[in-house]
């Protein structure tokens, strides 16, 4: 919404540039029997609506290799990550760690924060002083082809 | 009360939030073409790279100072900078976006805030969201805002991003510190008159006798200085609204063929046009600008500008690509070898309440065809329908040698993770 302030009279003007994902029923004007359908208008599902709840601190990602394939991240799937929420135990986080970007299961233990595998093949990493260490987004969903 | 939030470094900051080992790094960003260097990070000023270098002149300089340089990657800054708009139009209603990195929001009826923290969680929300660093000044006026924007750049540690000014001694310590060259909307000539006065923070510019100023200098002058005294005089969208849309790039190679300036000429007109039906308005004054390569100081130079008044506000490609193909006729001179064209459409109205001239109007043909090609242009991508002076053969590439992936736009260049 574009407001134009003047001393007396505000003035409003619609903005139209975010489409609004409304079903439009077009039943005319007939005089005759009313579509039973018009009280029952909702809104057609969106996967964007249903995957991505902060669409301003939402980025994708793609997963690159095996190391989380236990919880479902398989090599190519695309991540969708926000980054407005807060890493907490046991999220999956991707991290910036020395130079690389990483997708894995936040641990906050006694001794520290680690950053653990879903694969048995890999080691999880406990993040010291000397790591150049970032937690740059929380993992919300995974999308696969199949 | 006003805020005006402004993304430190905002390019450079970009390109490290998709690559966080470039923090603390000098980073340098490219002009389209690669020509000269429009953004720099802190470090990279801090060497001493100058804003506007010409790229080829600093190679060296570059790799000297490992000093990481970036074709400018304007979907990337684009969307970023629409996510930080997005999130600050959170915070109030009332907002004008000033540039692609910086925003004024206005408050009214907040009287109960606590400033420093609205501000400091604006910034934070920002960072945390986008990754993107801000500093936000928060003052009684718009040019105080700006002023209150400025000591929180300059002071990182003192005032963590965010600056209040809130009081009448807050205000005279500021600008006292101000310097009259760093006022918001002091231009260069200006500057030059009020020094010859003695004139050299802006405090003493607000001490002038408001008849001084009305008299020697302009009303824009004269308000300004009001809302360095905080009387609120600047309205949101005031100052310097964006009335023009331009297209300037510099050649591949020189050319001293009028031909190929023409088809040049040509191409930027069409993609004005195209940027004018896209946000739909009209223009009324065409500027096309030639220029030869200001850097080959050996070379003869040559640069020149002709405005052309339309009798009709227009968003034609045809008209307007003739219109600037006949300006080149007469500002081009033999000889002269040219790097640089330009087109600048301005005095811009909405397409659909312009004002009609009574005798002249555009050829009521033209809408339907300037629609059918947009819409062609857009199924089929790369200008697959041009006009018939341009290049047909050629498909003008921007020179991106150090372009970073569309992390945003594009899905096969977004993050990769293990």
């Amino acid at each position: 919404m574009i407001r134009h302030i003047n001393k007396t009279l505000t003035f409003f003007t619609p903005d139209f540039s975010e489409h609004s994902e409304t079903v439009f029923f077009d039943t005319g004007i007939s005089a005759g029997f009313p579509s039973p359908a018009e009280d029952f208008k909702e809104e057609r599902l969106s996967l964007d609506n249903i995957l991505v709840k902060n669409k301003l601190a939402t980025f994708y990602a793609r997963v690159s290799g095996q190391s989380m394939i236990d919880a479902g991240l398989d090599d190519n799937d695309l991540l969708v990550i926000d980054r407005s929420l807060e890493p907490a135990h046991n999220r999956i986080a991707v991290c910036f760690l020395d130079g690389e970007f990483t997708v894995k299961r936040l641990r906050v233990e006694k001794d520290g924060v680690w950053l653990q595998p879903e694969n048995p093949n890999y080691e999880p990493i406990q993040i010291t002083e000397e790591n150049d260490f970032v937690i740059w987004g929380i993992v919300t969903n995974v999308i696969k082809k199949v | 009360m006003y805020a005006l939030v402004d993304c430190n470094n905002f390019y450079a900051s970009c390109e490290r939030v998709f690559n966080p080992s470039l923090r603390n790094k000098p980073i340098a960003i490219l002009s389209n073409n690669d020509g000269c260097v429009i953004a720099r990070s802190d470090e990279a000023k801090t060497l001493g790279l100058p804003m506007g270098a010409p790229a080829f002149k600093h190679k060296k300089f570059f790799e000297d100072h490992n000093i990481q340089v970036f074709s400018s990657n304007y979907p990337l800054y684009g969307d970023m900078s629409s996510r930080v708009m997005s999130i600050l139009m959170q915070f109030t209603p009332d907002m004008e976006v000033y540039s692609i990195d910086e925003a004024f929001l206005q408050f009214k009826g907040f009287d109960n805030y606590n400033f420093k923290d609205y501000g400091t969680q604006i910034r934070k929300r920002i960072l945390k969201w986008t990754g993107i660093p801000t500093c936000v000044g928060i003052a009684p006026t718009k040019a105080l805002s700006k002023v209150a924007n400025k000591i929180a750049r300059k002071f990182p540690d003192e005032t963590r991003g965010v600056y209040v000014i809130d009081s009448d001694k807050k205000r005279i310590k500021a600008l006292k510190w101000l310097k009259i060259e760093d006022v918001w909307g002091i231009g260069r000539a200006l500057q030059k008159r009020l020094k010859q006065k003695h004139i050299n923070t802006a405090y003493q510019f607000t001490e002038l006798s408001d008849e001084w100023v009305r008299k020697n200098f302009s009303i824009t002058e004269w308000r300004l200085k009001k809302d360095l005294e905080g009387i609120p005089t600047l309205q949101l969208d005031e100052i310097a609204s964006k009335k023009a849309i331009a297209t300037t790039r510099s050649f591949e190679y020189t050319f001293s063929d009028i031909d190929n300036i023409k088809e040049r000429v040509s191409t930027f007109a069409t993609s004005c046009a195209e940027k004018l039906r896209k946000q739909k308005s009209s223009c009324h004054v065409i500027l096309i600008t030639l220029s030869s390569d200001t850097h080959r100081k050996e070379q003869p130079q040559h640069r020149a500008s002709r405005m052309i008044k339309l009798p009709f506000a227009t968003d034609s490609s045809l008209v307007i690509s003739t219109e600037a193909v006949k300006s080149v006729n007469t500002i081009f001179k033999k000889g002269i070898k040219y790097k640089r064209a330009g087109v600048i459409v301005m005095g811009l109205v909405p397409t659909f309440n312009h004002q009609l001239h009574l005798f002249q109007h555009e050829n009521p043909k033209h809408k339907p065809l300037m629609d059918t090609i947009d819409k062609l242009n857009t199924k089929y991508g790369d200008y697959k329908l041009k006009l018939a002076n341009q290049d047909l053969k050629r498909t003008w590439k921007m020179r991106q040698e150090r372009l970073s992936p569309r992390y945003t736009t594009n899905i096969n260049e977004i993050l990769k993770v293990k």
